[in-house]
């Protein structure tokens, strides 16, 4: 790949994403939007964050998982009782990842 | 100006740290990444500081390393970054009345968890003193930690090794964060939808199963809405 392709491609990147980000503050004219679409809104975050991780979560290389020796599962399960105890994110993360390293570097999952 | 006294500013950077560390474990890998895919470390560097999008950046490089055309590259990462579009509705309702130029500016730092987390500070959605200075203590504070990670990372790229799926943590980041907005059950089915969905129609290229679910979990949501409405005549 050339060095002007990637640079090019760089800032082709940023300026789509903050087209995306700005997409409806581009425009001085408020765009009048249904009600049922600023309804919606109450449901995009949780739905786009879900979309993001529950592939990430339940799916190698395309398919569902097919293993029970897959760290990720126990991770979330741990990182998931924690937060429904204690309400807290950073220790979803904390617990979570700790179970993942000991899976991965203690038994190769 | 925005003072970082402001009690706001303060709430929202100490709201922003714990998710944020979260974050810059996936920035770290995206980092890694970057580098071990073919990108020289200062256009790395330069894609991390301008580009400022985990997923889009991810989702590019393996098209960068293929040389895809650059109309593919871009189409992809603008449907990868489809979600953005969305919030940029809801972003409107706070910041619409904002020169253009400084409603770019804040764009380029409003992020998902930014938005994630001023929706659930300002559920009201209309303007208010207080959005700005809290904005800015969350965008900073996770615009610095998101660069310093990946910087590590890319400094750091042929150290860490991939099997630990180091990457993950950046999964239970935003796992977390959508513990905390199910509210009710209508927040619960809604993000089940999404989540059959987003697996169901992992096959479609470009990232579209993002967006199918996105679409899928508002609709369910609307239609529970609908139907709540119409059993219960006074609207609740």
């Amino acid at each position: 790949m050339s060095q002007w392709y990637t640079i090019v491609a760089i800032g082709g990147l940023a300026v789509v994403t903050v087209l995306a980000r700005g997409f409806f503050l581009l425009s001085d004219r408020e765009l009048a939007l249904p009600p049922w679409a600023m309804q919606g809104l109450r449901y995009a975050p949780i739905a786009a964050l879900v979309a993001v991780i529950s592939p990430e979560i339940l799916m190698t290389d395309g398919a569902l998982l097919s293993t029970w020796a897959d760290a990720r599962i126990y991770a979330v399960l741990v990182g998931t009782a924690y937060f429904w105890w204690r309400r807290g994110i950073l220790g979803t993360i904390v617990s979570g990842t700790a179970v993942l390293l000991t899976l991965k570097i203690g038994l190769g999952w | 100006m925005i003072s970082f006294r402001d009690p706001e500013f303060r709430r929202g950077f100490s709201e922003m740290v714990a998710p944020s560390l979260g974050m810059a474990a996936w920035a770290l890998v995206t980092g890694v990444a970057m580098v071990k895919s073919g990108l020289s470390v200062p256009v790395a560097t330069a894609m991390t500081v301008l580009v400022y999008a985990g997923s889009a950046q991810l989702a590019a490089l393996p098209l960068i390393a293929a040389g895809a055309p650059l109309p593919v590259l871009l189409a992809a990462a603008f449907c990868v970054n489809l979600r953005f579009v969305i919030y940029s509705a809801h972003w409107r309702r706070y910041f619409g009345r904002l020169p253009r130029w400084h409603r770019l500016w804040l764009m380029y730092f409003a992020v998902d968890l930014n938005y994630v987390l001023f929706v659930r500070r300002f559920p009201e959605a209309r303007p208010q003193s207080e959005q700005l200075p809290y904005f800015w203590g969350g965008a900073l504070w996770n615009w610095a930690s998101w660069q310093g990670a990946s910087l590590l990372g890319i400094a750091i790229a042929d150290r860490v090794p991939t099997e630990w799926g180091l990457g993950f943590a950046g999964v239970l980041a935003l796992l977390g964060v959508t513990y905390s907005l199910l509210s009710d059950k209508k927040t619960w089915i809604s993000a089940g939808v999404a989540a059959c969905a987003a697996v169901a129609a992992f096959g479609l290229p470009l990232k579209l199963n993002i967006v199918v679910a996105i679409a899928a979990g508002v609709a369910i949501g609307l239609l529970l809405d609908r139907s709540v409405r119409s059993a219960r005549p006074e609207r609740v």
